[in-house]
């Protein structure tokens, strides 16, 4: 009973830590700039993904026993720039339309989930070269003063040039090097993380075993979260985050650079993804549908939590993951067992997927009464 | 003034006129569709297409619930795979029922049940089935839309909201294998209706009809909902939903009207489509499959009815096509649709039509376009009276 009550908890306060890990950086941008990264969960894969690779290369080397600090590192970076590259291109040219922005996020996450599903040489070398020619062009007849008027022109023309030109140097480069550079990179089945040995098995506690992999990823959590604290807190871009979020109006007249802060949090919100990614993989198989089971999670997170505050984030994902394993888990149907009718409803929805059905209901329920989540922010202007 | 009043009832007159034509257009198209485009598509050796039409034109139906609450009420649904799914598994239902009476369906027997479920026993009768298609779906959007509307949420919120709803269904009807045959779904092609298999070419030509008379219906009320007030309604809740509320009137009820009549249409359009492909699965509840609703109403036009369906046709079509040829393509095909559509073509295909278009052409043609000045002074009684009367009047001095 006891052992089933702590094994239950510690359970439920890994999943919410892992909840929360991915819905950090969803929170801190939404609260921001208003606007939900569909994408979000393909950039945890990213991270994922990542992951796999550096375990990869570091296989035989004496760093394999500390790869997945490297690996934390890397995902951060390549998920951050990727974030980056994202919300330059995109994002940025969505500002006040957030409903478009999710469309638009949703359609970069397609192309990201089919492009690990078909990454290799090949396609690199034809984004590689579709790129060099289109920017570079782009920079070269961008020095004109009369660009904006043959903008229409320049794109007719060189937009079909490049694409008709990076494939045929990807079809060329993959007839001459044949398998070894059209092959797929991971396909469409999944990969496996091993974790490193000093991760694998798990400390006793109370008759029950606590795994060292979702004790590292709590700590991990805790420290993300007092990263992220330290940073809004205690730096000047802190700061300026802090009050693009409150009032970006008021902020841009006292010469906050709003753009910069829009695009530095959205690196930070995408890093903090690949983070997320680093940790699931160490959960389970990755493959390119894996940031697909996370998101919807991460979204009720930022619903219930409100975007005025982290703790609001922190609280509403721990009580999300821990009433969704408690409810998933028999755990509560044996609480309960005393009260028949109680027990009976709760082995209804005992399995992972039938929780959801109650924890939504849960949820819902609670917006009732708290329409701006946990911790709305407060004001005249908000206009949630 | 007898101007202005004669020329308004002739403004009326020509309003009642381009109805005229309109219906008239609408009616041609769908005799078009009925008559003699299965015989075209059929004498070019592509039979399969007309059920294929047919489907898309289901959509089609959906399609214009999601133009009437993105397109011109502005609320981004990402949930209507509900709807759809409640209205298709609705119909079904009543044809796996189709039965010697006391015997189960198939599907039954391997879970061990042995006594039909408390909520199949209606859809025994056809008229319930019926009512069912339409108002499951509406009510449950009526409740969903009021607990959420309620409470002021709009925007990102509903739409994510919608979104873990829709997980939640797909959810329930993915895991409860006794009670509706979950993941595998409910198979209605080799079921009977009225005598007939539902796959038989017979009532497949009647169902197709079935889907153009009630894409046609679709049309109207749509036309009707968002001509006039209701219209002018639906716009300010888009574009300005406090004043709309300080205005007097109160935009929850327009919200949860609107959401509920739109899921009314997807689950229409689910009936219909799982009568022509065969097949009801939780499938239909998955994430992408209800954006892409969203996005054949973004790619026709938003806040046009026509662009609805044409985007739902395009887009289909050339999906069919394009995962036929290279299905790895599709993907980033469709998100680079997503992309484009909403960066560089917010108007959608009609939309750039209507404002971009006509100006394109003529400046590819090199035509200057007439000068313009305000609508208001063509229209203003005054100004015209003085252009007419004044203008070759010597000035005093």
């Amino acid at each position: 009973m006891l052992s089933g009550l702590v094994d239950g908890i510690f359970s439920g306060i890994s999943l919410g830590s892992v909840l929360l890990l991915a819905a950090l950086g969803l929170a801190i941008v939404f609260g921001l700039m208003g606007v939900i990264n569909m994408a979000h969960g393909e950039l945890i894969m990213l991270g994922a993904y990542t992951t796999f690779l550096v375990q990869n290369a570091l296989k035989n080397t004496p760093l394999f026993g500390i790869y997945i600090f490297v690996a934390l590192i890397a995902a951060f970076i390549v998920t951050a720039i990727f974030g980056l590259i994202l919300e330059r291109g995109v994002i940025r040219h969505l500002y006040g339309r957030p409903l478009e922005t999710l469309l638009a996020t949703w359609g970069v996450s397609l192309i990201l989930q089919q492009f690990v599903r078909s990454v290799s040489w090949q396609l690199v070398a034809i984004v590689a070269v579709f790129c060099v020619l289109f920017f570079g062009a782009m920079t070269i007849v961008a020095r004109r003063t009369d660009f904006e008027r043959i903008r229409g022109w320049f794109l007719a023309v060189m937009l079909p040039l490049s694409a008709v030109s990076a494939i045929a140097v990807g079809n060329v480069l993959g007839a001459t090097y044949k398998l070894a550079f059209t092959k797929e990179w991971f396909g469409a089945r999944n990969v496996d993380v091993t974790a490193p040995r000093w991760l694998r098995g798990g400390l006793p506690v109370a008759g029950t075993q606590f795994s060292y992999a979702r004790i590292f990823i709590i700590v991990l959590t805790i420290a993300c979260v007092v990263g992220v604290y330290w940073f809004l807190n205690n730096t000047p871009w802190g700061l300026r985050i802090r009050s693009v979020t409150q009032n970006r109006t008021m902020s841009a007249c006292l010469g906050i650079p709003t753009k910069k802060v829009d695009a530095l949090t959205f690196a930070l919100g995408s890093g903090l993804a690949g983070l997320a990614g680093c940790a699931v993989s160490l959960l389970g198989s990755v493959g390119p549908n894996t940031g697909q089971n996370y998101i919807v999670d991460t979204f009720m997170v930022v619903v219930v939590g409100g975007v005025g505050k982290l703790a609001g984030s922190i609280l509403a994902a721990l009580a999300i993951g821990t009433a969704n394993y408690l409810i998933g888990s028999n755990t509560l149907v044996d609480l309960t067992a005393p009260i028949q009718p109680l027990s009976d409803v709760f082995a209804f929805f005992s399995t992972i997927s039938m929780a959801k059905v109650l924890v939504f209901a849960l949820i819902i329920a609670f917006l009732q009464f708290r329409p701006g989540g946990l911790f709305p922010q407060k004001g005249r202007t908000v206009d949630a | 003034m007898v101007d202005v009043v004669s020329s308004q009832s002739t403004k009326f007159g020509g309003r009642k006129q381009k109805l005229l034509i309109e219906a008239g257009i609408v009616g041609a198209i769908a005799i078009l569709l009925i008559f003699i485009m299965p015989a075209i598509l059929v004498g070019a050796g592509q039979a399969f297409r007309v059920n294929l039409l047919g489907r898309y034109l289901a959509l089609a139906i959906a399609a214009l619930g999601i133009d009437l609450i993105w397109g011109f009420t502005g609320i981004l649904s990402l949930g209507h795979g509900i709807f759809f799914a409640l209205g298709g598994y609705s119909l079904a239902m009543f044809l796996s029922l189709q039965l010697p009476s006391g015997q189960l369906p198939d599907f039954f027997s391997p879970y061990g049940v042995t006594e039909l479920p408390f909520f199949w026993q209606p859809f025994y009768s056809l008229p319930f089935t019926l009512f069912a298609i339409v108002f499951i779906p509406t009510i449950v959007a009526a409740i969903l839309g009021y607990l959420v509307f309620r409470n002021r949420l709009r925007g990102v919120y509903f739409s994510i909201l919608t979104q873990a709803a829709l997980i939640v269904f797909f959810n329930f009807f993915n895991g409860q294998q006794k009670l509706i045959n979950g993941t595998n779904g409910l198979k209605t092609d080799t079921a009977t209706i009225f005598g007939q298999t539902v796959s038989s070419p017979q009532v497949q030509t009647v169902f197709y009809t079935l889907t153009v008379l009630l894409l046609v219906g679709g049309y109207a009320l749509s036309r009707w909902l968002t001509s006039g007030r209701s219209g002018r309604l639906l716009v300010a809740v888009r574009d300005d939903e406090t004043r709309m509320r300080f205005s007097g009137y109160d935009p929850t009820l327009f919200k949860v009207l609107v959401f509920a009549i739109s899921a009314g249409l997807a689950g229409i359009a689910g009936a219909l489509y799982t009568a022509q492909s065969g097949i009801i699965t939780p499938q239909a509840m998955n994430i992408a499959f209800s954006i892409e609703m969203v996005i054949w109403v973004a790619v026709g036009g938003r806040a046009t009815i026509v662009g609805a369906i044409l985007g739902t046709l395009i887009v289909n079509f050339a999906k069919s096509i394009l995962s036929e040829q290279f299905p790895q393509i599709w993907y980033f095909f469709q998100g680079a649709l997503f992309l484009i559509v909403v960066t560089v073509l917010p108007g959608g295909i009609l939309g750039w039509l209507r404002d971009d278009g006509v100006r394109w052409v003529r400046s590819q043609v090199n035509k200057r376009r007439p000068l313009q000045t305000y609508p208001s002074l063509e229209e203003d009684p005054d100004v015209q009276y003085e252009r007419k009367n004044l203008a070759n009047r010597k000035p005093d001095r």
